[in-house]
């Protein structure tokens, strides 16, 4: 009795170590691939960091306004947020590679369904980046139009402008990465039938009297400039 | 040669069979039904009684009328010559039409009539434009004598104007050139302009007809080029300015973007002539200068002094990388007066910035010549209110005085131009 408890005890040993030591080098792969992942995407970091000003890539997001628009979300320049960008993602890759180097069945499955969603993620991060920077500038030329013509309530115009803009492409973008299509779809659509059949209905009933007061300054009060001063 | 790329055959047909000119009269037309026929009229009145002797061509670009205005160029008939002369005519007028795509603009039309001068090898040219409803035939003479005879290059009009008129000239267009290019200057577009054929084949080998200031504002070029390139420049007095009742039909904001925009790349073309520039001068003035009462016009303070104020609490995110942070804060002070004092030093040292910021882009350029609208009518509110009961000479005066400033506050020009952010 005693006898089969040690044998048993000395096979799962055994079977243990086997174990063991078959795991151990995948996980120093693992460690030796994340380490030498993290130091190339440091590398890139640092070239990165040092090239993108060179090159003026700031400037290319100040007219558009996206640099602004960073700092008053508290976040990095953009040549700064692109090296992050990068020194993230391409660490992350590695780190995945990295797990796939375990060959652990379940893992290597959710891995691949990740390798594959990357694409899409890429896209949709891609469009959120796009809808970003048309949102701002469409937003900030409605603000000059409405306060050049001498519109009420001009930022608020403009924040709505951007509001559904951004409402967009983030829902644009969602739906690219397959996250709860269908309800993102119904919520988008709903929400912004709403928010227009309100405005239609608080234009239409309640601001009647507004419409037509600024329908008169705009037409007559133009009428009257045309016979006054010419800036020319 | 390059011309004919953009002429079309017919017009390039009439230009051989009228052969070699004198001078060229240009009238861009569009819709100007209710005008050419006054226009043409002082035209030819105009070459026949002041050069009799010399061979002359009235050019139409025509940039697709649809009322019949080209038609009416082409059959007007001359008119009776005896009653403004002792005798006919000693030469035959020819009278070229052709048509440009109006997409181009008025640069289209400029581009085809200095085109032509250059292939009928003209030596004055001169360019009408039919909005005008005080042209007279003596206006012809006064553009065009200081070519033919004192061998000037350009002549820029001067015109009689209400002391509230053409405001956004005195108070930007004409003191930045000054300032910038060293010419005092009147009407840096004011419309009728005249030029030598040496300037016209200057003009066409530039680069900048692709460009999109030459759409709205190439007398604005021609004024900066001519300059840049140290031809000889004046000035003809033609008497007061009345516009026709039509309407441009382009509001403020725009105006100031394609004006106030080409000027500042104006700025950029030719940054390595005016950085260096010092001193002004002030171009010669042609013709018996007078006074006659003008009729008085109807301002609307109210609206601009709210889109002024308005302006400056709802632009902050526009204006701050725009401004520098003094002259944003004493903006923001005198948005807060019930009366608006917009001083000449704040107002000159806002336009620079706005030029220094245009030239590195700090934001859409567009977007950047629209922010300065409202603080374009704070300072003209000021101005309206400071010289409601000026006279015309006091306001002439205190526009001088705003002149002065824009040429010794120049280096702040160029510290802004020059600043890296």
């Amino acid at each position: 009795m005693i006898d089969f408890i040690v044998k048993s005890l000395t096979q799962t040993l055994h079977t243990f170590s086997e174990m063991v030591a078959r795991f151990l080098p995948q996980l120093l792969a693992l460690l030796i691939i994340v380490v030498v992942g993290w130091i190339t995407a440091w590398l890139l970091k640092v070239i990165l960091r040092r090239v993108l000003p060179l090159v003026r890539f700031n400037s290319l997001f100040d007219a558009a306004g996206f640099t602004q628009l960073l700092a008053k979300a508290a976040l990095p320049t953009p040549s700064e947020l692109l090296a992050r960008l990068v020194f993230w993602a391409l660490w992350l890759i590695f780190i995945l590679f990295g797990l796939a180097a375990l060959q652990i069945a379940p893992l290597q499955e959710e891995l691949s369904r990740l390798f594959s969603l990357l694409p899409q993620l890429f896209v949709a991060l891609v469009i959120l980046f796009v809808g970003l920077l048309i949102a701002n500038f469409v937003s900030r030329a409605t603000l000059l139009a409405a306060v050049n013509a001498d519109s009420p309530s001009p930022r608020l115009v403009s924040a709505m402008v951007r509001f559904v803009i951004v409402t967009l492409a983030g829902t644009m973008a969602l739906e690219r990465v397959g996250l709860g299509r269908g309800v993102i779809l119904v919520a988008f659509s709903a929400f912004f039938g709403a928010i227009m059949l309100g405005l239609a209905l608080a234009f239409g009933l309640g601001g009647r009297d507004l419409a037509r007061r600024i329908m008169e300054r705009h037409f007559l009060e133009k009428k009257e400039e045309d016979q006054g001063i010419s800036h020319l | 040669m390059p011309e004919e790329t953009f002429l079309s055959d017919d017009f390039l047909r009439q230009i051989m069979a009228a052969g070699q000119v004198d001078i060229l009269v240009g009238v861009p037309t569009l819709n100007n039904r209710d005008t050419i026929q006054q226009i043409v009229s002082a035209v030819r009145v105009g070459l026949v009684k002041y050069f009799p002797r010399e061979r002359a061509a009235l050019v139409n670009l025509d940039g697709g009328s649809t009322d019949g205005t080209p038609d009416l160029v082409k059959g007007a008939t001359a008119p009776d010559f005896r009653s403004f002369l002792a005798a006919d005519p000693l030469r035959t007028m020819h009278t070229l039409t052709t048509s440009y795509s109006s997409i181009r603009g008025k640069g289209g039309a400029l581009q085809a009539i200095l085109a032509a001068a250059d292939l009928l090898r003209a030596r004055a040219c001169a360019l009408v434009y039919p909005d005008m409803e005080s042209i007279t035939p003596e206006w012809i003479d006064a553009l065009i004598r200081p070519i033919y005879r004192e061998e000037f290059d350009l002549v820029a009009p001067v015109y009689q104007r209400h002391k509230f008129d053409g405001l956004l000239i005195n108070h930007v267009l004409s003191p930045l050139i000054a300032a910038a290019y060293g010419c005092e200057i009147e009407e840096p577009m004011g419309g009728q302009f005249a030029f030598s054929g040496r300037l016209a084949t200057h003009y066409l080998s530039q680069d900048a007809w692709q460009q999109d200031l030459m759409r709205f504002a190439p007398e604005i070029w021609m004024t900066a080029t001519a300059l840049a390139g140290d031809f000889r420049l004046c000035q003809a007095f033609l008497g007061p300015k009345l516009h026709s009742a039509k309407s441009s039909g382009t509001g403020l904001a725009s105006t100031i973007q394609q004006v106030v925009g080409a000027l500042f790349s104006c700025l950029e073309m030719h940054e390595s002539y005016w950085a260096s520039y010092q001193g002004t001068w002030t171009a010669p003035v042609f013709g018996f200068v007078y006074d006659v009462d003008l009729p008085p016009l109807r301002v609307n303070r109210k609206r601009g002094l709210s889109t002024f104020q308005k302006g400056v609490e709802e632009l902050s995110s526009v204006l701050e990388p725009v401004l520098s942070p003094s002259t944003l804060q004493q903006i923001r002070e005198v948005a807060k007066l019930p009366e608006v004092h917009f001083s000449d030093e704040l107002w000159v040292k806002t336009v620079y910035e706005f030029a220094g910021a245009f030239h590195r882009s700090v934001i859409n350029r567009d977007h950047l010549l629209q922010a300065l609208t409202p603080l374009y009518l704070g300072r003209i509110d000021s101005f309206l209110t400071e010289n409601y009961k000026s006279s015309a000479a006091q306001a002439r005066e205190k526009i001088k005085q705003l002149r002065g400033r824009y040429v010794s506050l120049k280096p702040y020009l160029i510290e802004r131009w020059k600043a890296k952010v």
